[in-house]
This record gives structure tokens, sequence and C-alpha cells, in this order.
């Protein structure tokens, strides 16, 4: 089943950190640009809803025609958003959690400057994976 | 061959479970550790102020990530979004995973409602270090000042941290203070939610 998701994950200072187009549908041209601008435009729900409540996983908290944006808020307030189309929560809150394991591990690198970019091949890979496994 | 263990060798960091590991490190090697960086750290600058503000920032760093890990790993993913909250976290879980025990103390200023303070009879960063008559107020207890400000500053509750000693009668070292005094924007978002 061809699926569109974009995968944002933005720090605290509401800079994207890392990009990834994972759906498996074939990819238009100005499909990528317009899934980030919706994306962004999602950050202030998102910045409202998260002191709201204490778990991370914020389920859909926007729409776009049938296009769905999910949230998953990190305890240092970095976020996991996702665009897609598909309606498989538990897929979904179980990529969030795994690439929140991989995100920790690149935190705790003593040199990296926690809200620069993530360039490591290596998570891009892995985060590719997850995404064809859950979603 | 007898006593041969394999140990899974991971090619990469990523792929390294992000199991509970040694709960423990020996207490010499960080105090030789710290003791290195204090060092260091007083050949760069030329006044106290410069000082604590460098050892403040090394402490910033680790609290960032303390906090990301041990909500991941103790309180099941599970974000602090009071003030309360938060404070009873770095209080106890931060305090325990880092030096073995919780704080002796949380109290909330009476003068001011924006202050808040832990105390300690002896920090453990502080125990093999004596500071010389001419450096004045300074505190190395500055470094666990920076834990604490990372910690609330990445969880949202932007502070300035910062460690005092307080004499006590009756007692030849002084306790530690660190006082936490929190942002404008933190108290009104409180009084938002309620």
């Amino acid at each position: 089943m061809a699926t569109t998701a974009c995968f944002i994950i933005v720090s605290r200072n509401d800079i994207p950190i890392y990009e990834a187009e994972v759906g498996s549908a074939t990819k238009r041209e100005d499909a990528a640009q317009l899934h980030q601008f919706i994306l962004h435009a999602a950050l202030d729900i998102v910045q409202d809803l998260a002191w709201t409540t204490s778990a991370m996983f914020l389920k859909a908290i926007d729409r776009f025609n049938d296009l769905v944006v999910s949230v998953y808020v990190t305890a240092g307030h970095t976020r996991f958003m996702l665009l897609h189309d598909s309606r498989n929560d538990d897929g979904i809150k179980s990529f969030f959690q795994e690439v929140h394991e991989l995100y920790i591990k690149i935190l705790l690198n003593p040199l990296y400057l926690p809200g620069s970019r993530i360039t490591s091949s290596h998570f891009d890979t892995k985060v590719r994976g997850l995404a064809r496994k859950y979603l | 061959m007898i006593g041969v263990g394999k140990i899974k060798q991971y090619s990469n960091v990523l792929d390294k479970p992000l199991a509970k590991g040694k709960q423990e490190v020996s207490l010499s090697a960080f105090a030789f550790l710290f003791s290195e960086l204090v060092q260091y750290n007083q050949t760069q600058v030329d006044n106290i102020a410069e000082l604590e503000r460098r050892l403040e920032d090394a402490g910033y760093a680790v609290g960032a990530r303390v906090l990301e890990l041990l909500c991941h790993r103790d309180k099941g993913n599970r974000r602090e979004t009071r003030l309360l909250g938060i404070l009873s976290f770095v209080h106890s879980t931060v305090w325990k995973v880092l030096f073995g025990k919780v704080a002796d103390s949380l109290e909330k200023g009476t003068e001011h409602e924006d202050e808040y303070m832990i105390s300690e009879k002896e920090l453990l960063v502080n125990r093999f270090i004596s500071i010389p008559k001419d450096m004045g107020t300074f505190n190395c207890g500055a470094f666990v000042a920076g834990i604490v400000r990372g910690v609330l500053d990445s969880a949202g509750f932007p502070a300035v941290v910062t460690a005092h000693f307080v004499p006590m009668e009756g007692q030849q070292r002084p306790r530690t203070t660190i006082l936490i005094k929190f942002a404008e924007e933190v108290l009104r978002r409180e009084a938002r939610l309620g």
C-alpha cells in the first residue's frame, strides 16, 4: 500500500534538525515543499498542546485535505512530526518511540550540540528502515 | 578457551542498546577529572565570574542530556509540565542518578515568588575541594548549578541558577544551596495552567 509520509524533527528553538520523505508512494516535485509547509504551520498547535498533557505522543493534531499531522514531543521539547495519510496509530506510536531512542543516542554524544542538524548517515538509514517497518 | 567471553561488537553507537549499564562510577576518577576541569578553566580565564560561567556551561550540557535520558529510562516517557513536578524531578530523580541520594531539602523562597532552593549538606563535587581565601565567594558547585539549569531550560522552565555557601552554626563546613530563580514566563504559564 503506497503511503505518502514526511518526517521532520524540530528542535526546541523551532529549527528543523532532520527531514526525510519516508513514504513509499512515488514522489512528486512540489509535494515535498508542500509537506514541509504543512508541518511548519502545525508547530503553533503543538506548542499549545504540549503544555496541556504530560504524555509524549500527541495523536493527530491537524489535518490538511486527507493528510494528517501526528506529533511526538520529547522531554527536552524536541518535536518529531509526521505527515501521513494512513490511520495506523499504533504503528506510528512505535515508530516514534524507536526514533526517540535513536535520538537520545545521538544526543548523548558530547560532541553533538543540541539543536544542531543531525548529519549522521547511519541515523538516516535507520530512520528510513524503521519507517518501512512501521508505516 | 576457558574464561573467554565474546562481547557483541557494535559497529555504530546507534545500534547499541540504551540499557541501564553500570550505575556507578569511581568517585576518585570523577574527582580527578573534575579537578582537572577546574584547573584547566582557571588557566583560561582571568576573573572568578568567568570561571563560574564556564563551569556552569559545562554543567548545562550535562543537564540537557540527563533530562532526556532519565525521562525515557526512569519515567516511562512522561514529560513534566508543572513547576512543582519538574522541581521534585530534579530534587529526587536527577540527584539520585547523579549523586546516589536525593537532595537534602527543597524549599520555596519566602521573599520572592519565583525563587526555590535545593540544599545539600556537602555537594559531591565539592568533597575534595577547598577554596582559597582570595577567591571570595567562588563555589565549584557552579557545575551542579549548571546541570540544574540545563535540566530546567531544556524542559521549558528557563531559570537563573546559582550555587551559594550558607554557613550553619555548629558545623564546620558551610551548607551549599542551589538557588533557582525562574523567569517571568514560567510563572505566567503556571498561573495560566491553574
